[in-house]
């Protein structure tokens, strides 16, 4: 993965909003950005590329890129639902929701669908108790889950996938 | 009536918008500070408002402030909290979501009075699209003068940045939180020396939590004299409260400090009463990290005084009947729900959590984990339960950060509270698998509706 001249940019404008050299407080910011453009999750090749943008050493993006839950070390789907489990969401229907996606995707935790379209993975409190269960996708929150809902997520997504 | 001072003005379409947040009064306080104000007297309005830090320790902001070192051509730095991952807590969110102009604000505000030229708000992961309406936030407040070079001509400058996070409720921590700003894993610093002395960068630096920032707004727009009147005692002004779990209104509210617990949790203005109308069980009122506090001591204290909204009555008792006020997430369970099941949950969520620096933590949040899964599944043993508030007692007060008593205190208090349900548990393997324990015995009082 080489990001596009547009992505450079973006690279450049995060790096100049730290004192000079400390240019490495990009890296997450960075690293967000690297996983959209490879395809949703960070692989070696990736993580050393941002390191040569960034001026760091490889280890230095390793160490970072595997302690944050939102970085996927493995291949995920085209669409991650990362569904809360935590104990608000748990007392409102959680592990029914959870135990519905696995049903209607056809996958386990962590497996990805034949078509390369879905995966689903569980993950601690979003900030959205309130309006349990949710789950999240891409940059946005789906709330107030129901099994009706997952079926219109899942059918939205395939069409926007053309299939 | 209720007084906010933050959301008032948040249901007002096109409120996000600089020119609506403008016609509304918006910006005032940042006009007044800069051009009527010394950094000095701003702080001084900040202490005497006695307002408390709104991330969870609640920590005097004024006094946070008065604390900043300042040696002489080191730049310092305001950093904004808002990772906002402790589970039951969503405020932050609702303010920046809703009136994205009111932290561009207080961050003003807040920067001129500790001299800082630059301000990042460190925002957690999952809230990317948050991180757009920040920034056009920021774009429009500079397009109009109140960011970047010499605003409003008083020579003052300051940049804005949105740093985004990437899932980790540990960043959250002060100095977790900055090492992640610097681009490095959220491990927790050994305080000290504390950030107000050397914090980002090597520089005296100040973290507050968004609604703290937020609060020097209507702080400074009506001076601290008058916001310490709004409140009860200590507990000065307004405070955010996310509600969830079990209620029929699950939602962010603005309250004023010292509005009784019943009146919160029972009345239509607020959560709207239970859900289905079950019977309430329990409550955990100030994020995952306080104290659960069962029904009978959630309205009154031991004493038999009535529960208020407040630092101090939330907490009275200590741990032994009371609980804490923390980030104001509020987590209501009724009759249907399981204390050992929870209490799992929540240990699960913190031994994920821990950064794994201190063994007491790493180990211990896991071995807790170990235990009470067995508990819940019915493979637990008695001595399970003694031993779950050992590990507890020896993780407390013996790690680097507070994540460590943070995830001892809700075992603890599960234990405390409801010793018989773990013990059911171990007695009745078979049916703890199939049904709740219900609520504790012979000790249930009915919730009345809030006072008239
Ligand atoms: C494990 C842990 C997580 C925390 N998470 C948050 C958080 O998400 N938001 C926050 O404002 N403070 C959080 N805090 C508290 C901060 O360390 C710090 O006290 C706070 O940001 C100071 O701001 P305030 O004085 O305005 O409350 C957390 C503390 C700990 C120990
Ligand atoms: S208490 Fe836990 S989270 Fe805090 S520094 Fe130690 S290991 Fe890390
Ligand atoms: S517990 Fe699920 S969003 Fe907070």
């Amino acid at each position: 993965m080489k990001f596009n001249e547009t992505e450079l940019k973006e690279v450049e404008r995060l790096a100049r909003r730290y004192p000079a050299g400390r240019q490495k407080s990009a890296l997450l910011p960075v690293l967000h950005l690297a996983q959209v453009a490879n395809g949703n999750w960070l692989d070696t090749d990736t993580m050393d590329y941002v390191a040569s943008l960034l001026s760091i050493t490889n280890i230095e993006v390793y160490e970072v890129a595997s302690f944050y839950s939102m970085f996927n070390l493995k291949p995920v789907g085209k669409y991650l639902f990362e569904v809360c489990q935590t104990g608000p969401c748990n007392i409102q229907g959680a592990k029914d929701i959870i135990a519905y996606i696995e049903k209607k995707l056809g996958v386990k935790e962590g497996e990805v669908t034949a078509d390369g379209l879905f995966s689903f993975k569980r993950v601690e409190c979003l900030g959205a108790c309130g309006y349990a269960p949710m789950l999240q996708l891409g940059e946005h929150f789906k709330e107030h889950l129901t099994p009706e809902k997952i079926d219109a997520i899942v059918d939205e997504h395939r069409k926007k996938a053309g299939l | 009536m209720s007084t906010k001072l933050l959301l008032d003005k948040a249901h007002i379409a096109g409120i996000e918008t600089f020119e609506i947040y403008r016609k509304e009064g918006g910006y005032r306080a940042a006009e007044k500070a800069l051009k009527s104000m010394t950094p000095d007297e701003i702080t001084e309005e900040v202490k005497k408002s006695g307002l408390r830090g709104r991330g969870g320790a609640g920590f005097p902001t004024g006094m946070k402030w008065s604390f900043l070192a300042k040696p002489e051509g080191v730049p310092r730095y305001l950093v904004c909290n808002a990772d906002e991952s402790e589970p039951g807590t969503f405020k932050d969110r609702f303010l920046m979501e809703k009136i994205p102009h009111l932290l561009v604000e207080g961050l003003i505000v807040s920067s001129f009075a500790l001299g800082a030229n630059t301000a990042y708000i460190y925002i957690r992961g999952e809230y990317a699209w948050i991180v757009h309406i920040l920034e056009k936030a920021i774009a429009e407040a500079k397009n109009n003068g109140f960011l970047g070079k010499n605003i409003l001509g008083t020579g003052f400058d300051l940049e804005i940045h949105v740093q985004r996070g990437a899932g980790a409720y540990i960043c959250g921590e002060e100095t977790a939180l900055l090492e992640s700003l610097e681009g490095k894993r959220g491990n927790p610093r050994i305080k000290p020396p504390f950030p107000a002395v050397k914090g980002l960068y090597g520089c005296p630096t100040v973290v507050n939590n968004v609604e703290s920032i937020a609060a020097a707004v209507p702080i400074v727009n009506m001076t601290g004299d008058e916001y310490a009147k709004i409140g009860l005692g200590r507990s000065t002004g307004t405070k955010l409260i996310s509600a969830s779990g079990n209620i029929n209104k699950p939602g962010v509210y603005e309250i004023v400090l010292g509005l009784s617990v019943e009146e919160f949790l029972m009345s239509d203005e607020y959560c709207g009463g239970m859900k289905n109308g079950k019977k309430l069980k329990a409550c955990v009122p100030g994020g995952s990290s306080v104290p659960i506090l069962p029904h009978d001591l959630l309205f009154k204290t031991a004493n038999g005084e009535t529960r208020l909204m407040t630092y101090e009555s939330l907490s009275d008792g200590g741990f032994a009947t009371g609980s804490m006020l923390g980030s104001g997430g509020f987590i209501v369970y009724d009759e249907d729900q399981c204390i050992v099941e929870n209490t799992y949950n929540f240990t699960r969520f913190y031994r994920h959590e821990s950064c794994g620096q201190c063994s007491p933590c790493r180990e211990g949040t896991g071995w807790m984990e170990k235990l009470l899964w067995r508990l819940d599944n019915g493979q637990g043993k008695m001595e399970d339960i003694d031993l779950l508030w050992d590990i507890q007692r020896k993780i407390e007060g013996n790690t680097i950060c507070p994540l460590g008593d943070a995830a001892s205190w809700p075992v603890a208090a599960a234990i405390r509270h409801f010793r018989e349900e773990f013990e059911w548990h171990v007695t009745h393997p078979k049916e703890a698998m199939e049904r709740n324990y219900g609520l504790r015995k012979n000790i249930y009082v009915a919730p009345t509706t809030a006072g008239a």
